[in-house]
């Protein structure tokens, strides 16, 4: 262990997360010295921050395990984290032009999204359920204070709140579970208690604390039946904060649940199966019935999450490589077509604030043509319409399910897939087919940037990312089988 | 040669290009709408050039795939794949030759978001000569349901009073129809190891495999076409669209369908489509005469001959499932004639909507005395659309009556009802509305045909006509593709035959 320590040198698959934190320090000290009108700066030496890790993950070397087998980069690891950092550093942009409005222009922001953004890297590359736990909470309890960041708003607030008291419940589940899982395998170490549960028999004890440990990424994921918060605080909380629960900490999530099922539990994959199919359809078929009735936008976005939560479960239920690659592929997507949504509602602003109801988007293809425009192509790839980027994500995920033939789950899946193009299909409704009602204010520069770029990338996916994206997926998912 | 190789490519693509320079006009003046419009009409009518040239270099008597690119893309799943065929082929020639003239119809009556106007149909086009065009399976599919987006907004903004209502029924019929599809088109990924169209053709599944195959491509297939029950999306969407999206939607997104049964349904899946054909046969047979009469009852112009579209789509499905030469050749007449038959329909009825803003039959009576030129017109295609003998409308049905007589009298005998019920349908709408006493204050200055409505009827008028006397240069394109395909099919129902009589 102290030549661990001693050699920094062996340390280098870990020099993304040590840099992240020394910059994220860095920025807090500068913070708490610099006068008050260098905040808009240190956002972004932030965004400058994520990403230069981003690039140094992608030039660090694959396939290391470090602190005693705590920590792993490989390919999966890589991928997820460059996500994860790309995630991080657009919802970083989302939030300039609307800080002051939101209450979240101090410091602290940035510094808390960047501290959060290294507990999704240990999330991602925790091969210890203490080092998994660790990461985990590190970004939870980031992320409970930025929920509540705008003080003054009981929205907000309350929604930092339920995201605490929920959060916390799926925490205790979750060390509930490893311990269990602990106690009848006696290791911490994902790729030990495998081969302990792959040379014994399966224990009840041992199914026992894999449902809890599911049930505690769950809450993270926010999959049917443990979603009940999602809506509430995609709702209260400020919208750029949103946009960041939406992205990074998703992806983060999924990355632990895939790896811990795939490599962790491989041996008993008939139990956790049953689970991850079980939250994959109850998350599909309620996302898209739960979504229809709902008049707020950020509302609906969360049921929409809810949803595409579910869809990417359908990959991971098929216990393959192909289905790893499906989720890898799905949650990429599912981030540029968050981002491009969020940067459109973060650039409609009336006289009454920013946009919150549905109906308040009526005739803003008139109004604002290239914002409707962007919307609506998210709204076609939400559905999962071809030839946009969110028809070949489902493409992915359902032909792994097929290989794996699990039929029913397919064609609930792709029927709740023609129940959510209801709801989406309003939002596009309002802004073609009714006609303009008020003003909206201008378009900031960054955001008509980020909207161009994921709409761009929605658009012409399957001539510019398809291929590459593929190329890479497959790579980070043949490193866990 | 590389302009032969490249040529469905540049067909398909040609009309992002011009979507691609309406949408970099500059302003929202006069001058920058007349631009997106003469843009569109350019590009469309280029792509019609291309279209006629390659069927200029089209061999017919090659029955394999020509102008064949194949390259693989996405993870060696997907691929870029081009190629027709003599089933497709005029399919992609009728969509070159339908768009400009749908731009031209829209010249006038579309005043408001022309550039989003112009934007869609050539994104609707792309994606049509798409779905004729593609080898690969998932691009069939991408294209296929691709244009639901463009006809979705098509109707939604430009359409009439109940435009919302009838967009939804149109997106979500043909969507929870084709996402079954997708499953199947995965299913048989799988089991092939392929999604090259030529490949998967010479391809066998299992019988059991086929039957649920079967099923899902029908399920898609059967609404686009729109067979009888799952026809009811279509007269909404035809009323309430716009007239070039009507014209677009009878005359190339319904054959769609039709395309599909006879790429995939027929030819990959024979077992169950021998299982499944007197199943299809009652559809067919039903949708005739149901909807025929259905027809009779219709106040409005555009829903009549909307349900006498599902009428004619009961031959093309009934022609393409008798699986005999003639009905096969039928089925593919019968869906080209109707495409510019019952595209020129829906055009004769924007010419009066566009004077008068009604499509109400009762406001209308004794045109021919205002519009003789516009009475001649609609007379030819009703005649067409009756299936009078020297009108391309003759041929197909007889084709397809003629071919399925040989099947199975009964379903013929049906069939021919439809015949009859048509014209009493057709030539009462047209005694209603041309004839009798021209004694309607507001129909008395009425204008007959301008020479831009002319040059849009004029050409569908003479193919209408040229085809029903002399159908030769398409059923010789379609022939020989046709006969390997009825070959195929019999031969593996042939193979299948002694093997489930042996299990039973």
């Amino acid at each position: 262990m102290s030549s661990d320590l001693i050699d920094f040198a062996s340390l280098a698959p870990a020099y993304p997360e040590l840099v992240l934190i020394l910059g994220a320090l860095g920025l807090l000290m500068a913070g708490v010295f610099l006068r008050k009108d260098a905040m808009a700066s240190l956002t972004g030496v932030g965004i400058g921050l994520l990403i230069a890790v981003a690039v140094l993950v992608i030039i660090s070397p694959v396939g290391a395990v470090i602190f005693n087998g705590a920590f792993i980069e490989d390919g999966f690891a890589r991928y997820m984290k460059v996500l994860v950092l790309i995630g991080s550093a657009f919802a970083l942009v989302l939030s300039v032009s609307s800080a002051t409005e939101e209450g979240l222009n101090k410091f602290e922001y940035t510094v808390l999204v960047l501290l959060a953004t290294l507990g999704m890297m240990m999330m991602i590359s925790a091969n210890d359920l203490m080092s998994l736990y660790i990461g985990l909470e590190l970004q939870s309890l980031a992320l409970y204070v930025v929920a509540a960041m705008k003080r003054e708003s009981a929205r907000a607030t309350e929604a930092g709140l339920k995201y605490f008291v929920l959060g916390a419940l799926s925490s205790g589940m979750l060390l509930y579970g490893a311990s269990m899982v602990y106690g009848f395998t006696g290791h911490t170490q994902l790729d030990k208690i495998a081969e302990v549960i792959a040379l014994g028999d399966r224990s009840i004890g041992l199914v026992f604390g894999l449902v809890f440990l599911l049930t505690g990424v769950a809450f993270k994921i926010s999959a049917v039946p443990f979603h009940m918060w999602t809506p509430d605080v995609y709702e209260g909380a400020p919208t750029p904060v949103t946009a960041f629960f939406a992205t990074a900490p998703k992806v983060a999530a999924m990355a632990l649940m895939v790896r811990l099922v795939t490599v962790t539990f491989e041996p008993v994959s008939n139990d956790w199966q049953q689970v991850v199919i079980f939250l994959a359809i109850a998350s599909m078929v309620l996302a898209a019935f739960a979504a229809i009735g709902q008049k707020n936008i950020k509302r609906l976005i969360a049921y929409s999450s809810i949803g595409h939560v579910g869809f990417a479960l359908v990959g991971l239920s098929a216990d393959t490589a192909w289905g790893v690659e499906g989720v890898a592929i799905y949650m990429a997507v599912y981030m540029i077509m968050t981002i491009g949504l969020f940067a459109c509602l973060l650039s409609l602003k009336t006289e009454n604030g920013f946009v919150e109801e549905i109906s308040e988007l009526a005739g803003l293809a008139q109004a604002r043509p290239f914002v409707a425009a962007i919307m609506a192509v998210m709204m076609f790839s939400l559905i999962g319409l071809p030839p946009l980027a969110g028809f070949f994500a489902k493409w992915h995920v359902f032909l792994a399910a097929i290989e794996a033939r699990l039929f029913i789950l397919a064609v609930i899946g792709v029927l709740s897939s023609a129940v959510s193009a209801f709801y989406y299909l309003r939002v596009v409704r309002t802004m073609y087919f009714d006609e303009p009602v008020q003003q909206f204010a201008t378009v900031p520069g960054e955001l008509k940037f980020v909207m161009a770029v994921s709409g761009f990338l929605v658009v012409s996916y399957f001539l510019t990312v398809a291929g590459p994206l593929a190329a890479l997926a497959h790579i980070a998912a043949a490193s866990l089988f | 040669m590389i302009f032969a190789n490249n040529i469905l490519t540049i067909i398909t693509f040609l009309p992002l290009v011009g979507a691609i320079f309406v949408l970099l006009v500059p302003g929202s003046d006069a001058v920058a709408v007349g631009n997106m419009r003469r843009i569109a009409l350019a590009t469309t009518t280029i792509t019609f050039a291309f279209t006629v040239a390659m069927w200029g270099m089209f061999d017919a008597s090659n029955t394999n795939f020509q102008f064949v690119q194949n390259y693989e893309w996405i993870g060696g799943v997907i691929g870029y794949r081009m190629g027709v065929d003599g089933i497709s082929m005029l399919f992609v020639v009728l969509t070159g030759l339908l768009m400009p003239l749908c731009i031209l119809a829209s010249w006038e009556s579309i005043q408001k978001r022309v550039r989003e106007y112009m934007v869609a149909f050539l994104i609707l086009e792309m994606l049509m000569m798409g779905v004729f065009a593609t080898l690969d399976l998932a691009m069939f599919y991408v294209f296929f349901e691709g244009s639901l987006i463009p006809m979705f907004l098509i109707i939604g903004i430009w359409g009439g009073k109940r435009r919302i209502q009838a967009s939804y029924k149109f997106f979500f019929y043909t969507f929870t129809g084709s996402v079954l599809m997708l499953l199947a088109i995965m299913a048989m990924y799988w089991q092939a190891g392929t999604l090259d169209i030529a490949q998967l053709l010479r391809a066998d599944f299992p019988p059991q495999m086929q039957t649920w195959l079967w099923l899902a491509f029908f399920a898609s297939f059967a609404v686009k076409m729109p067979m009888w029950p799952f026809h009811r999306w279509l007269p909404e969407a035809h009323v309430e669209a716009p007239t070039a999206g009507s014209v677009i939607l009878a005359a190339i997104l319904l054959k769609m369908g039709g395309y599909g049964f006879l790429r995939f349904s027929l030819p990959m899946f024979p077992d169950a489509s021998a299982y499944f054909a007197d199943f299809v046969f009652f559809l067919s047979v039903a949708a005739i005469i149901i909807t025929s009469l259905v027809a009779l009852v219709q106040d409005d112009m555009k829903k009549l001959i909307a349900y006498s579209s599902v009428a004619h789509m009961g031959f093309v499905t009934m022609g393409i499932f008798a699986a005999n030469v003639y009905g096969v050749q039928g089925a593919i007449f019968q869906m080209i004639s109707h495409g510019f038959v019952s595209g020129a329909l829906f055009l004769c009825v924007g010419v009066i909507y566009d004077r008068m803003h009604t499509r109400d039959i009762a406001a209308y009576g004794g045109l021919v005395q205002r519009m003789p030129k516009y009475a001649v017109a609609f007379m030819i295609f009703t005649m067409a659309n009756v299936g009078l003998p020297g009108t391309s409308g003759f041929v197909g049905e007889f084709l397809t009556l003629f071919g399925v007589f040989q099947v199975n009298t009964w379903v013929a005998f049906g069939a021919a009802f439809g015949v009859i019920f048509s014209a009493c349908y057709a030539l009462w709408l047209y005694r209603r509305v041309i004839f009798g006493v021209l004694d309607k204050e507001n129909l008395k200055a009425i204008l007959d045909l301008s020479p831009r409505e002319m040059v849009i009827l004029v050409p569908l008028l003479v193919l209408t006509i040229f085809f029903g006397f002399y159908p030769a240069p398409i059923l010789d394109v379609i022939g020989p593709s046709v006969e390997v395909l009825v070959h195929n099919y019999t031969q593996s129902l042939d193979l299948t035959a002694p093997l489930s009589t042996a299990a039973h």
